[in-house]
């Protein structure tokens, strides 16, 4: 017989890991990622920089789903490339596990907008790889990948190429890798976007259900208001470029949660309200930028007064 | 109002960021019988005026031999022998150096395509060496090498080297970065990198470097041949010229011809074809 993946078994029945670790409350969870002070510059080839984070600080706690919100180009996806050490940042420390970031490693494993599939190997093997990294056998990375695809209802396609499944399924073989991969941190950029309504809403369904019975700590961007309230336990809200913490939200409403719910409705609408500033104030720099008669006429119907019923 | 991303997810390629890996190849079904009998209708009709030309007496046969004294040639060589030797030593050369091309240049290749100071010093340098036509190799080879087998080996690499080298390293660049970052998060560094998702990644590239390089060690060997090797197809021209049988030389060409149509359609098109399906990288016309 062999042995199946802990993380398959809990999330076919009641977990009991997952969920003695959920009644522990968030704050006597020993800190997982601390940021102190995190700033990012890029200069561009014409030898302008842009300011993309300034002065971030935050901490997440073992088993914390945490939603980043902010407005387009406000360094969302920057903080998570930091984060997973794919880039580095311009001064600050990121700690996880007390220890400071230096690289990639597999304990942060990032799933990107797209999904990022080996397209010459088939939905099994884009697995598998992973796995051939922790040091499994050729047998136990089989079976721990199929393991994983069942986990998103894909086994029937474990011997499809990328370019045979659908984007809402390329998405799920890209999720199960990342499960597969056992992170502590589990980094997401904005991975549903792309997706159908539906796909999203089971996507999310699913996520919730393995975060739950796993307890992984998650990092979750998003644009989306109701995605974030839905999902997260805190939401961090960026304002606009450089990104900076505006304000953060902790959400103690029951799960699972309902989307259409009085609650969640009430906290994205306070959230919107916050955001929309944010969003303005971009449009307002350019509108001072872009003199431009073009400009102008694009911009009449979102001017500030317009778009805010105060 | 929020800002949301309308992205529409992409068709067919899984990992196109931006549009950055190569583009999809538009490569048409297998042609119907009638495209088929349309071209065997033009061959024949070409060959019926040759006949036809040489049966007026226009020129003379040692100009312009007729189809049916080449065939008759054609046959005598495989016959004898002699046009199959040909054959036999010009490609087992042609293996050989070809080989040796491949393993050479898709290695220089892919480092060439990840060390950013390899790039602007070798690469620099390959790219000039590359425009010399590889017969201008033959002088030099000869005074190194002498006048054998290594010679006419160093004349096959250098010809299909270069080209080889830029395919890959062109293809290595067309890999999407977040596919190679999102192998680092995988834990996919060093040698398992190249070997597992650089070279795969590169390979749709690799493939059709590979294919322009067996035309290029073609011509270089029947260069080679032409000018100082014993036996081999290239040589037989080499006789035909000396001994004023034109037929001899048509019949040489036709196969230097139909063996290179031959490999290019039956391996490196087959190869071509299966690898970009497997990638994602073919669009079926239908
Ligand atoms: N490699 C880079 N070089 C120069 N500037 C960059 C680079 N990457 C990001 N930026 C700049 O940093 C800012 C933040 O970019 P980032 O991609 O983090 O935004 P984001 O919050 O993820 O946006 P979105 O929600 O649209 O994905 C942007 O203004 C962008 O112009
Ligand atoms: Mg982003």
């Amino acid at each position: 017989m062999i042995d199946k993946s802990p993380l398959v078994e809990m999330a076919k029945g009641p977990s009991p890991v997952g969920a003695a670790r959920r009644a522990t409350p968030t704050l006597s969870r020993p800190i997982k990622l601390r940021l102190t002070g995190v700033s990012k510059a890029f200069r561009s080839a014409n030898g302008n920089t842009t300011l993309a984070l300034q002065d971030i600080n935050f901490e997440v706690r073992e088993g914390e789903f945490v939603c980043i919100l902010g407005p387009s180009g406000c360094g969302k996806t920057t903080l998570l490339n930091i984060i997973a050490g794919l880039d580095r940042a311009g001064c600050g420390d990121v700690l996880c596990n007390g220890r400071r970031v230096k690289g990639p490693g597999m304990d942060r494993i990032v799933m990107f907008q797209e999904s990022v599939l080996f397209p010459w190997l088939t939905a099994c093997k884009n697995i598998e790889i992973g796995l051939k990294s922790k040091g499994l056998s050729k047998a136990a990375r089989t079976v721990k990948a199929m393991d994983f695809l069942r986990l998103v209802h894909l086994s029937k396609f474990a011997n499809a190429h990328p370019h045979e499944l659908s984007g809402g399924m390329r998405q799920r073989v890209a999720l199960a890798r990342s499960l597969a991969m056992e992170p502590e941190i589990l980094l997401m950029d904005e991975p549903f976007t792309a997706l159908d309504a539906q796909t999203r809403w089971i996507l999310h369904y699913e996520l919730q259900n393995i975060w739950e019975k796993t307890g992984k700590t998650v990092i979750f961007v998003t644009h989306n208001i109701r995605e974030a309230v839905c999902l997260a336990d805190r939401v961090i809200v960026l304002s606009s470029r450089p990104g900076r913490i505006k304000r953060e939200y902790k959400i103690d409403l029951p799960r699972p949660r309902d989307d259409g719910s009085v609650e969640v409705a009430a906290l994205s609408t306070e959230i919107l309200a916050i955001l929309r500033d944010e969003i303005e104030k971009v449009m307002r720099e350019e509108l001072d930028e872009g003199s431009c008669k073009e400009c102008d006429v694009k911009c009449v119907g979102v001017t500030p007064d317009n778009s805010n019923p105060k | 109002m929020v800002p949301r991303k309308t992205t529409l997810p992409k068709k067919g390629l899984a990992l196109n960021p931006g549009g950055a890996g190569p583009a999809k190849a538009h490569i048409k079904k297998p042609t119907p019988w009638k495209n088929y009998l349309v071209k065997f209708g033009f061959y024949a009709g070409i060959v019926g005026i040759w006949e036809l030309v040489c049966l007026l007496g226009i020129w003379p046969p040692h100009i312009l031999p007729s189809p049916v004294s080449v065939a008759l040639t054609l046959y005598r060589g495989f016959e004898d022998k002699s046009l199959l030797v040909g054959i036999g030593v010009s490609m087992q050369r042609l293996v050989i150096g070809y080989s040796i091309s491949v393993v050479l240049g898709v290695t220089i290749g892919l480092f060439l395509g990840r060390i950013k100071y390899l790039e602007h010093s070798l690469g620099s340098a390959v790219l000039g060496i590359q425009t010399l036509p590889s017969i201008c190799w033959v002088p030099v080879a000869t005074l190194w090498f002498g006048f054998g087998q290594v010679a006419i080996a160093f004349v096959v690499v250098i010809g299909s080297l270069f080209v080889i080298v830029i395919s890959t390293q062109d293809g290595v660049k067309h890999i999407p970065p977040l596919l190679v970052k999102n192998a680092r998060l995988l834990g996919i560094e060093g040698w398992r990198l190249y070997w597992e998702v650089i070279l795969p990644g590169a390979l749709p590239t690799i493939v059709t470097g590979m294919k322009l390089g067996w035309s290029f060690a073609w011509r270089s060997l029947m260069g080679g041949e032409l000018l100082f090797a014993k036996l081999g197809l290239g040589h037989l021209l080499n006789q035909g010229r000396v001994a004023n049988d034109t037929s001899l030389l048509f019949a040489v060409m036709v196969v230097i011809v139909a063996i290179g149509l031959m490999v290019d359609h039956l391996i490196f098109a087959v190869a071509e074809r299966s690898i970009k399906r497997r990638w994602g990288l073919l669009v079926e016309e239908h």
